[in-house]
C-alpha cells in the first residue's frame, strides 16, 4: 500500500528542473517537471555508477546524469539504448497545485 | 486500391544504402509508408564491405549482417528475397518480379548498386571465374580455395588485392594481373604504391604490372585452367577473380526512361527525374558523381529519408572520400586528389628503410590530397583539412607532422592502433581494450566515432584515444567509416552547426532558447543536454545583459556554482587573487573545514584550496562563513591566473608578475567563455608560472611582457604561440582581453582556445589584435560591457538567490499506519 505525501507546490520546481527528496535511512528521490508539466519521480542514482540524476539536464522526458552522461527516460527509468540498466520509479501525481508522492510504507514488521 | 490510407514506399535493392535509408525513414516517420523491399540476392542486408575479412577468414557470414529477419518484420517490412525486378511501369506505379511477384507505389526507391565490370576477353564465362561483389563470390572462393591450389586475381585495385590477401591467407598461389604501371594507382602514387607492393610481395602474392590479360584458358574438365597475357605468358590458376572496377546498375532505370547517364542522375534530394522515384548508393550519380564506396551513402540515405518523410529540408552536396586498405598489417591511407597537377605543391617524407611515407599535395594555399603509407595517425586531420579547405600557409611548416586527435596520456604511449594487440587498453578513462573495439564494429555494424563511443564508451571521456579509436574504425570498417558530411551538425537535434547557430542568433536578434530551436526548426522539444548549453552561452555571450541566462540549461556544476565529485558531493574553490593569500583567509577557509566537517582539503594546481565533500546543502553556508569570491573552478570560464612571485621578491625577476596576475583576474573573473579559461604570468623568460601552457601566457622579460596565445596543459600538451610583445602593463589587459573576447564571441561551445585558433589560424587572430587597433580596442570594451555588473554567484546565493536547489525537501513521513 501507498501514501501519497504532499512534497510541494508545482512551482517549486522549475521547468526542466527537478527537486530532491530526501528519506531517513534510504535513497533520496529525484522528482522532475518536464517542458509540459508532466511530473516525474526516480530514486536519484544513476544505473551506471550511482550519479544523482537529480542533478542532470532534463530533456523532453529524459534526464543526462551529471556524471557520464547516461540518459535516463523519466517514465519508466530505464537507461537509453545501447546503454543497459534502471532507476527506480516512484508514484507521483500533481493535484491542486502540489506535487503529490506515493512512498512504499516501510515495513515494520 | 490502398486499402488503408497509408502511402506505399517499395525499395528495389536490399543492400546498405536502401536499408540505411528505410533506417533513417523509420526513426524520423515509422508510421508514413507501408514498406516493400526487394532484394535479389536471398540473404538478408549485410555488410558488403566486409566480404574481405570474410574471405581472409577473420569474420563469418553471419557476423556481417546488418538487417536480420527480425528487423524486417518489427517494422512491418514486407521483404522479397530472391526475386530481382525486372520492371518499373511508372505510368501505373507498379514494379515487376522474375517471378511475377508486383508491388505497387506511391513513391519508389532505388538502390539497386552497381555490377562488377567484366572483360571483353573470351573465357570469362568459364567455370571457376568470378567477380568480388556479394556473398555468393566470397563462398565460391571460398570453396575454390579448398580444392584448387592457384588463383590470379585480375585487377591491382582495392578489392582485387584484398581479393588476392584473402585467397593467399586461404593457402592458394596468388599471382595479380594489373593493367597500370603500379598498384591501386586510383588512390596512391607510384612510391607509396611500390612500398605497398613490397610488403604484399613479402606476405608472397605475385605481381605483374603494366600486363593485358588477352584470355581466360579452359582445361580438360571444361574448369578454368590458366591465364594468358598479351606478350604471351600463361600463368596457370583454377580460381581467377575479375575484379576491374564496377559500374553504377542503371539497366532497370534505363529501361524505365529514367535519365541515366554514368548512373541514375539524382537531384540534391536524391530525387530522380520522375519526381516519385529515389535513388541512393552506388546506383546513383549526384553531380557527376557515382561514389564507388559506402561512405556517402550515410549522408544520401539521410537526405532521402528526410524528403521521403515529407519534411522536405536537408541537401546531399557531395561527399569527399578516403581510402583504407584493409588487409592485415598494412597501414595505409590516401584521400583527396593526391596526383597533383598544374600549379599543386608536394611536401613529402619518404623513408623507405622504416616502411613510412607522407606526401601531401596542396594547391592555392589549401591541402587538397595526401597519401599516408606506414603511419596513417595522422589520417583523420588531414582530411579534415581537406574538407574544411582551410589555408595552411601558417602551419605550413608543421603540417607534415600532423595533429592527430591523440592525447598524450591513457594509452600506454600507442600510436599506432595496428601495433596493438587486443589486450591492449585504447581508453584508459572507461578501461577499454583494442579487441572489445573490434568486436563492437564487426558485431553492431558501426561506422561512425559516435556509434563507436556509444556503444563502448571508448573515446567519450577525455576523448585522449580518439586518435586510436579512428585507426581501429578505419582499420575494420575500412576507408569507408568516414563518411564525411562536409559540415558536422550541433547534435543530434538539429542539421546547423555551430557556426550556424551562431550566426543566426546574431543576425536575427535571437534572445531565447525556445526562440532558437524554432528558428532553427530543431528536431526535439528542448533539445539535448549537449545543445542547450551550447545556445545558452551563445545567447549570453551575443546580447549580453538582454538575453537571460536559463539555469536548467547549464550544466549541473554551473547551475550549483560547485564542482560535482562522484559520490555527489561538491567541491569549493574560492577566488585568491593571483594565488595570493593572507593568514585572515586561511582561519577562515580551516573554521569552514571543521565547521562542515570537510574530508579533504587539497592544494590546487592553479594556486588555489580546494576543499572536497561539501554537501550540497551546506554550499550556501560554507561560502557565506568563508567571505571569499567564487574561483569559478567549476564554470566554462575565467578559472585562475597562476603566477610566479616576480619582480618584488624574486632576485631574477624582471617584471612584478604577480601585481600583473592579480590585475588581470581582477579585470576577467566572472567571463563565461566557451570553455575553461586559464591565465598564467610569470616574472621573466625562466617562465616559473607555466605561461607555455595556457589560454594567454604572459611572459616579462626587461623591456615589457610577451604575450602568448592558445596553449593547453591537459589531455593534449600544446605550446602556447606567441602574439605580441607590449610595453606596459594596460596593454596586456586590452590585448589578452581583446583576445578572449575574440574567442568568446567565435568560439565554438567547447572548444578550448588551442582549437578555436587552430581552427581560424593565428594570422586570423594577428590580423584582428595586432593590425587593427580599432577593432582591438572595440574587443576590448564589448567585454568591459559584458561584464559590468556581472554578479559574484556566491555572493548572490548567499544574499538568498536560488535557494530551492540547495534546500532538499524532507517530507513528513507517513505515519505508520495510516494508509490509504
Amino acid at each position: 500500500m501507498n501514501d501519497w505525501i504532499k512534497i510541494c507546490a508545482l512551482n517549486d520546481i522549475p521547468q526542466l528542473g527537478s527537486r530532491v527528496v530526501q528519506r531517513e535511512g534510504q535513497t533520496d528521490i529525484a522528482i522532475f517537471r518536464t517542458a509540459e508539466d508532466t511530473v516525474f519521480a526516480l530514486e536519484d542514482r544513476c544505473p551506471h555508477k550511482g550519479g544523482a540524476l537529480s542533478q542532470g539536464i532534463v530533456c523532453g522526458n529524459k534526464v543526462a546524469c551529471p556524471l557520464h552522461n547516461w540518459n535516463i527516460a523519466l517514465e519508466t527509468g530505464r537507461a537509453i539504448a545501447p546503454d543497459e540498466g534502471s532507476s527506480k520509479t516512484f508514484p507521483v501525481k500533481i493535484e491542486g497545485g502540489f506535487v503529490l508522492l506515493a512512498l512504499p510504507v516501510p515495513a515494520h514488521a | 486500391m490502398n486499402k488503408n490510407s497509408k502511402m506505399r514506399l517499395v525499395c528495389i535493392g536490399n543492400g546498405m544504402a536502401g536499408m540505411r535509408a528505410l533506417e533513417e525513414l523509420l526513426k524520423i516517420a515509422p508510421d508514413l509508408y507501408d514498406i516493400t523491399v526487394f532484394g535479389a540476392e536471398p540473404h538478408p542486408n549485410y555488410n558488403r564491405i566486409l566480404l574481405s575479412p570474410v574471405l581472409a577468414g577473420e569474420q563469418t557470414l553471419k557476423e556481417i549482417v546488418l538487417n536480420d529477419l527480425d528487423w524486417y518484420q518489427s517494422n512491418n517490412i514486407t521483404l522479397h528475397l530472391g526475386k530481382k525486378i525486372t520492371e518499373i511501369d511508372r505510368v501505373k506505379r507498379v514494379v515487376r518480379a522474375e517471378d511475377g511477384t508486383v508491388a505497387e507505389y506511391d513513391r519508389l526507391l532505388l538502390a539497386t548498386g552497381s555490377n562488377p565490370i567484366l572483360l571483353p576477353i573470351p573465357g570469362m564465362k568459364l567455370p571457376g571465374v568470378l567477380t568480388y561483389r556479394d556473398i555468393a563470390d566470397t563462398e565460391g572462393m571460398i570453396a575454390a580455395s579448398s580444392q584448387y591450389k592457384n588463383a590470379v586475381v585480375i585487377g591491382g585495385g582495392l578489392l582485387g588485392l584484398e581479393a588476392a590477401n584473402g585467397l593467399k591467407l586461404r593457402g592458394m598461389n596468388v599471382t595479380v594481373i594489373h593493367l597500370a604501371d603500379w598498384l591501386m594507382e586510383r588512390q596512391l602514387d607510384r612510391t607509396a604504391s611500390q612500398l605497398l607492393q613490397a610488403s604484399l610481395e613479402k606476405k608472397g602474392l605475385q605481381f605483374r604490372l603494366s600486363a593485358q590479360t588477352e584470355e581466360i584458358v579452359a582445361g580438360e574438365s571444361g574448369r578454368v585452367a590458366a591465364v594468358r597475357l598479351k606478350g604471351g605468358e600463361t600463368i596457370p590458376a583454377e580460381l581467377v577473380v575479375v575484379a576491374v572496377g564496377i559500374r553504377p546498375n542503371t539497366e532497370l532505370a534505363e529501361k524505365a526512361g529514367l535519365h541515366c547517364s554514368r548512373g541514375v542522375v539524382v537531384s540534391d534530394t536524391m530525387q530522380t527525374y520522375d519526381p516519385r522515384i529515389y535513388a541512393v548508393g552506388e546506383c546513383a550519380n549526384h553531380r557527376g558523381i557515382a561514389y564507388g564506396l559506402v561512405a556517402p551513402l550515410f549522408d544520401m540515405a539521410k537526405v532521402c529519408a528526410n524528403h521521403l518523410a515529407l519534411y522536405g529540408i536537408g541537401r546531399y552536396t557531395g561527399s569527399l572520400t578516403s581510402t583504407k586498405l584493409k588487409v592485415t598489417g598494412i597501414d595505409l591511407f590516401s584521400a583527396g586528389n593526391f596526383q597533383g597537377g598544374d600549379g599543386s605543391e608536394d611536401i613529402t617524407l619518404s623513408d623507405p628503410i622504416g616502411g613510412v611515407y607522407k606526401r601531401l599535395v596542396i594547391k592555392d594555399d589549401k591541402l587538397i590530397g595526401s597519401v599516408l603509407y606506414g603511419d596513417t595517425v595522422d589520417g583523420a586531420y588531414y582530411f579534415k583539412l581537406l574538407r574544411e579547405g582551410r589555408k595552411v600557409s601558417d602551419i605550413r611548416d608543421k603540417l607534415m607532422f600532423g595533429e592527430s586527435n591523440l592525447g598524450d596520456a591513457g594509452h600506454q604511449g600507442q600510436n599506432k592502433a595496428a601495433a596493438m594487440s587486443d589486450d591492449m587498453e585504447v581508453c584508459g578513462c572507461n578501461g577499454v581494450c583494442k579487441g572489445t573495439i573490434v568486436k563492437a564494429i564487426k558485431e553492431k555494424g558501426l561506422f561512425t566515432l559516435d556509434d563507436v563511443r556509444k556503444h563502448t564508451k571508448a573515446s567519450s571521456s577525455c576523448g585522449s584515444c580518439t586518435g586510436l579509436v579512428e585507426q581501429i574504425l578505419m582499420f575494420t570498417a575500412g576507408g569507408d567509416y568516414s563518411a564525411s558530411p562536409k559540415v558536422k551538425p550541433m547534435c543530434g537535434c538539429t542539421d546547423h552547426t555551430h557556426a550556424e547557430a551562431r550566426q543566426a542568433i546574431r543576425d536575427h536578434e535571437l534572445l531565447t532558447i525556445p526562440s532558437v530551436m524554432q528558428f532553427l526548426e530543431w528536431r526535439t522539444p528542448n533539445g539535448c543536454a549537449s545543445c542547450r548549453p551550447a545556445i545558452n552561452y551563445y545567447l549570453l555571450s551575443t546580447w549580453p545583459h538582454r538575453a537571460k541566462d536559463d539555469p536548467q540549461s547549464r550544466y549541473i556544476n554551473e547551475r550549483a556554482h560547485a564542482n560535482i565529485q562522484k559520490d555527489s558531493s561538491y567541491s569549493v574553490i574560492p577566488r585568491m587573487w593571483g594565488g595570493v593569500t593572507t593568514a585572515d583567509e586561511l582561519r577562515r577557509i580551516a573554521n569552514v573545514v571543521d565547521k562542515y566537517k570537510i574530508p579533504t582539503v587539497k592544494v590546487t594546481g592553479g594556486q588555489r584550496i580546494d576543499l572536497l565533500g561539501v554537501k550540497k546543502e551546506d554550499l550556501p553556508a560554507v561560502w557565506k562563513d568563508l567571505d571569499m569570491p567564487s574561483g569559478h573552478a567549476y564554470a566554462k570560464a575565467l578559472r585562475t591566473v597562476k603566477t610566479c612571485v616576480g619582480a618584488e621578491w624574486c632576485r631574477f625577476g624582471v617584471q612584478d608578475s604577480t601585481k600583473m596576475g592579480q590585475d588581470l583576474e581582477r579585470g576577467l573573473w566572472r567571463m563565461y567563455a566557451p570553455h575553461k579559461v586559464k591565465l598564467a604570468v610569470s616574472g621573466c623568460p625562466r617562465n616559473c608560472a607555466e605561461s607555455g601552457i595556457k589560454d594567454v601566457g604572459v611572459i616579462g622579460v626587461d623591456s615589457g611582457w610577451e604575450l602568448y596565445v592558445a596553449g593547453n596543459g591537459g589531455i593534449k600538451t600544446e605550446v602556447a604561440q606567441f602574439l605580441v610583445k607590449v610595453k606596459t602593463a594596460e596593454e596586456v589587459m586590452e590585448y589578452s582581453s581583446a583576445f578572449l573576447q575574440l574567442y568568446r564571441e567565435e568560439g565554438w561551445y567547447l572548444e578550448r582556445t588551442v582549437h578555436y585558433v587552430n581552427r581560424v589560424g593565428l594570422d586570423y587572430v594577428k590580423q584582428r589584435i595586432l593590425e587593427d587597433a580599432a577593432g582591438r580596442k572595440a574587443l576590448y570594451e564589448r567585454l568591459q560591457f559584458a561584464l559590468k555588473d556581472e554578479p559574484d554567484p556566491w555572493a548572490e546565493r548567499v544574499a538568498g538567490a536560488d535557494r530551492a536547489q540547495f534546500e532538499p525537501i524532507k517530507p513528513v513521513a507517513a505515519t505508520a499506519g495510516v494508509t490509504a
